[in-house]
This record gives structure tokens, sequence and C-alpha cells, in this order.
């Protein structure tokens, strides 16, 4: 298993939102392929779009609020050599444009990038209507499809580019709301490639998202009372790393799943799928419990959510239990 | 254009093709009669006398694209494929058998000479406004065609993409609405209104052409004053009759998506002479 040592300062972190990460993505992926085009349904500054827009005015395409042709023009533009790049809030583009990506894009697996913004609770104010909880669910469910969960905007930019750079449909997630930075330009990014980026013995600890700093921090926590905590990105949910997986549940014998998500059919159902076929340990699972969002501070839902570090800590003395019993 | 026909020769071609199209779905035991014969006769103008495509050369890039947004009459699609020499017409026993390249609803990657995949409604003028988008881009020649249902009209998603067609004045662009009159519940008008379709097509900024969808030479005539015609995308508002060309399945939506049995098929074929 690689172990990537983060240099990160988790009492003080710099914390940027994850989005900007994918509007500098688009901007190295369009440098590198003049085929890269971008398409905007209007809420193209809060999603980032506008930064590949200015850079490159003749390969942007106004779609306006129209999301179910938005995809199908990128089929098209896809099948004629673009690679085009759809983006829009995660709940609107993987939910309203369901058909239209399961049965025009990965069906005939044509070339086309969905960027999904306002992806957690973490929105915050905007409310549930906003806030993508279950688009993981229903986009890594559907052949051909990639789906990729960064861990920050630094990571954010290098999976933009990674989606770029192979063939094929994939959905990269990406939040609102300034997260902390963990990686750096050094630390490696594989698509398809989970990594440990704290080992430790007693409970692994496997998150995406901003989840993965929570996990680092609870980490911390766990190892002032004496537990040794693993912490996994597990960053790509499909195809998801199961040899990472397997061989981190061998060598603890318990862990925890953490993700901004609904539990049903998240990330964590996926690591789920993977042990429970190979090497079924006790897991236990943080993440939206069956309800939907609603407004707030997005620090406050965070908590009011049961997505923190404390949570992550409480699930993994649970799992330890299990284990121990 | 990889040949061309003369009146003569398309009218003869078009009932040899029906009587393929009711084979092939007699030997299916299911798929959309009605439909495929309301809209042979527009098809096989287009991959005779105006696509410039070439069946030795499927994936041309500088070929015109067709997309067939009404996905559930690919028979009708498959047997000028077939015609055209895309492949083999024994494959047209095959429809809808396990391990044909023939699917149910058309499937890019089975079937030679199919530019796009296609069976839930509403989303194939999309995918050809994205075409036409793209070519104008890199500055290609190809023409894009979109066969749609006018029952198909009652999807939103057709008029996001009309909106966009006019906006990107995609004159590359001919869209085609096969206007029987019938959907597999019973009469447009009675299931939603899509009426005045012509008016509605204007409205949203496109060149809009009536034709009948039956008369070979008037379709051919009505491609090349879309060809012609610049700065908006054009659409044949192609007037049909569901079943066309046999008599117990003219104008009867009870055979949207039922098959003749052997029997009618004989009936069917003494009746199209072929």
């Amino acid at each position: 298993m690689e172990i990537v040592k983060l240099n990160v300062n988790l009492a003080k972190p710099e914390k940027v939102p994850s989005r900007d990460g994918y509007g500098y993505g688009l901007i190295d992926a369009g440098k590198l392929d003049k085929n890269v085009v971008a398409l905007g349904a209007d809420i193209t500054a809060s999603v980032r779009v506008d930064w590949f827009q200015k850079e490159f005015p003749d390969r942007f395409y106004s779609i306006g609020i129209a999301e179910q042709n938005q995809i199908g023009v990128a089929a098209g533009m896809s099948l004629m050599g673009k690679v085009p790049f759809v983006t829009n809030y995660g709940v609107f583009l993987a939910g309203r444009d369901w058909d239209q990506i399961r049965t025009t894009v990965c069906y005939s697996n044509l070339n086309v990038k969905l960027g999904g913004a306002h992806g957690g609770i973490s929105v915050g104010a905007d409310g549930a209507t906003h806030q993508a909880l279950e688009e993981i669910a229903i986009m890594r469910c559907l052949p051909n499809m990639k789906v990729v969960v960064p861990a920050d905007a630094v990571e954010a930019r290098k999976a933009t580019l990674a989606i770029a750079s192979i063939y094929g449909p994939a959905y990269i997630r990406f939040g609102r709301e300034k997260v902390p930075v963990i990686t750096d330009d050094s630390t490696s990014f594989e698509l398809g490639k989970a990594y440990c980026c704290r080992d430790g013995s007693d409970v692994a600890l496997v998150a995406c998202g901003a989840m993965v700093y929570e996990a680092l921090v609870a980490a911390e926590k766990l190892a002032a009372e004496g537990i040794s905590a693993m912490v996994i990105n597990n960053h790509t949910i499909k195809p998801i790393d199961k040899d990472t997986l397997i061989e981190a549940a061998y060598k603890t014998g318990c862990m925890v799943t953490a993700e901004e998500h609904q539990l049903m059919g998240g990330m964590g159902s996926a690591v789920l799928e993977v042990l429970a076929q190979n090497c079924p340990i006790p897991v236990k699972m943080v993440g939206i419990e069956d309800r939907f969002g609603e407004s707030g501070d997005p620090d406050q839902l965070m908590h009011v959510f049961g997505l923190t570090s404390d949570h992550i800590v409480a699930a993994a003395k649970e799992a330890l239990a299990c284990k121990n019993t | 254009m990889f040949r061309y026909l003369d009146e003569v020769q398309m009218t003869a071609k078009n009932l040899e093709l029906r009587g393929k199209i009711l084979t092939m779905l007699c030997e299916a035991g299911s798929g959309h009669s009605g439909g495929s014969l309301s809209s042979i006769d527009i098809l096989a103008v287009l991959y005779s006398n105006v696509m410039d495509h070439d069946p030795s050369n499927p994936k041309d890039p500088n070929r015109d694209r067709f997309v067939l947004s009404k996905g559930h009459v690919c028979p009708a699609l498959y047997a000028v494929l077939a015609d055209c020499g895309y492949f083999d017409e024994s494959h047209l026993m095959t429809l809808r058998k396990y391990g044909s390249i023939l699917q149910g609803h058309p499937y890019m990657h089975k079937t030679p000479g199919l530019d796009t995949s296609s069976g839930s409604l509403g989303q194939g003028l999309s995918i050809t406004v994205g075409m036409a988008i793209a070519a104008k881009a890199d500055q290609g020649s190809q023409r894009f065609y979109c066969l749609m249902g006018d029952g198909e009209q009652q999807e939103g998603q057709i008029w996001e993409a009309a909106m966009a067609g006019a906006h990107y004045h995609l004159d590359n662009l001919c869209g085609i609405v096969d206007q029987n009159r019938l959907q597999i519940d019973g009469n447009v008008e009675d299931i939603m209104n899509i009426e005045p379709l012509v008016d509605k097509w204007k409205a949203f900024g496109w060149n809009v052409i009536s034709v009948d969808g039956h008369d070979v030479t008037a379709i051919e005539d009505a491609f090349k004053q879309a060809a012609a015609f610049k700065g908006k995308p054009s659409v044949l508002i192609a007037k049909t009759i569901k079943g066309k060309g046999v008599s117990f399945m003219e104008n009867k939506c009870q055979w949207h998506g039922t098959t003749p049995n052997k029997d009618q098929l004989e009936t069917a074929k003494s009746e199209l002479e072929c």
C-alpha cells in the first residue's frame, strides 16, 4: 500500500474551495487539448467555468438554463471529436439529466465530462434543493461512468486534468465552501488509486472529499487516546481501488467510511461491496442518514448532520468494539 | 452522395424496403410497424439522394450525419442501411434477437452506419445541435439531419434544443418531423395537442418547410431548400400516414408497436407488389 506523507497543519490549514481547483484544472485541460470545450448553464461564475471562458472564449458554449439539452449537445460534440465539460450543480446535473447521461452518454460510452458543483451538505444557506447528497450513488451505478471526489482544491485540479486525459464519461464532484487544503503539487494523484495518508493498525478511516481532512483530525484525536488509525483518501469511487481497501482491511481489522453523501449508495456503500465479498470486517459509516439537508451555516450543518471528526472518532470506537468482541 | 435514384427507381425501391421492414418485423415478433412505414420514404430519399456518405467508409469524419431521435422506427433505418451496403441484408432477419447487430433500438457500437444510439425520446435533436455546433467551430462542411416523431414533440427537451439551434444559427442542421398524427395511445391531438406545430417552430426561429412525407420528389426538393437556406436551422414538417402502403395498417394507432403475423405479412406484400 502506498503511503503518502501529507504536509499539512491540521490545526490551522489553508482553506480553498474545491470548485477553484476544478476551474484551474479545466484551464489546464484546455491548454493541453484544443478539443476540450466547456458548456455553461447560466451559473458559470458559481461553478468556475467563467475562468475557462475568459481563457478560451471561442471554446465556451452558453446553453442557458436547459440542463437536459446541455447533455445532448455535449454528446453531439463528443461524437465530432470534442471533449466537452458540462458543469452544473450536482443535484441538477446528475439528477435532472440522469436519463440523458445514462442512455445518450454512458450507453454509447461518449467522451463527455461532468463537473458536479455544490456537492454535500456544506453548500449551506441555499438549503436542501441545492445540496447534492445522492449524486455519487446515481452516477456510479452507470456502466462506463467513472466517479471521482477529490479531497481538496489541489486534488480537484489534478483530478479534472486526469478525467480530461482518459476516454469516456466521468463525473467529478466538488464543493462550494472553503475547505482545508491537505495535499500539494507534489502529492501523487492517480485516478482509481486510493492512497494511505496516515498509517495505523487498529482501525482504517476511509474518506473522500473534505471528509479526508476530518478523518486526519479524527486520527490525531484517536492517537491521543492510544488508538492507531490509518487514513485512506479514497478519491476515486469508481473504479474503486479494491486492492488498497482489502489491504487496509486485513491490516486493521475494522473500518470507518466517511462522506458528505447519503449512506445509501455512496462511497461507503462502494467500500462495503468490496469488503463484504472479499474480507468481511466490522465497518461503521459516517454520512447523511436518509434525510434531506436544510439551510444553515456550513460548519453548523456538518455538526448537525454528523459529519465532523468527532463523529468519525465515535464511529471508530464502535468499529473497534465490534472487532474486539 | 454514393448513389442517386430517380423518382421511378425511388418509388420501386421504397415498395421493396416496405416489404423488407414488414418481413423483419414479422420475424422479430415485436417492434414498431406503423412509424417505420410512415418514415421510410424520408429515410430512403435522405440516404440515396441527399446525404453525403460512403457505406465503404462508415467512419469518414467528413460524412453527413443522421440522428434517429424516434429510435423505435429503427427497422426502417436498418432496411435502408442494409440496402446502402453498410451490412449484409441477412442481418435484417436477426432484428431484436440475442447477439444481433440490430438491437431493438439503435445502438451505434453494434450497427455499421449508425451515427448515434437512441431510444429515449426527445434527445436526438440536442445531439444533432451539438454535432452541428462542433462542425461549425471546425469549419466543417457536413450537414446534420434529425428525424423526430410528432408525438415526440411533446418532450420538453426538443424545445430546449430548438432554442439552441436557432441561437447558434445552425443552418447546417435540418430536422424532420414525421407527422403521422398518431402515437401509441391514440391521436396526438387527443393525447397532448402539439398544434400549431408550424407556428411553434417558426416562433422558435427555424426555417419551416411543409412537405408531403410520401412524395419522394417533394421530399428531395424540401431538403434542397433547407440546404440553401442560410442563417437559421430548417425543419421539415412532413405529413405522413402511419402504416403507409398497407391498407389494414394505415392510420391505425394499434399498429404503432405491433408486428404482422405470417398471413398479414403475405397480405401486405401482395398489396406492396413485392
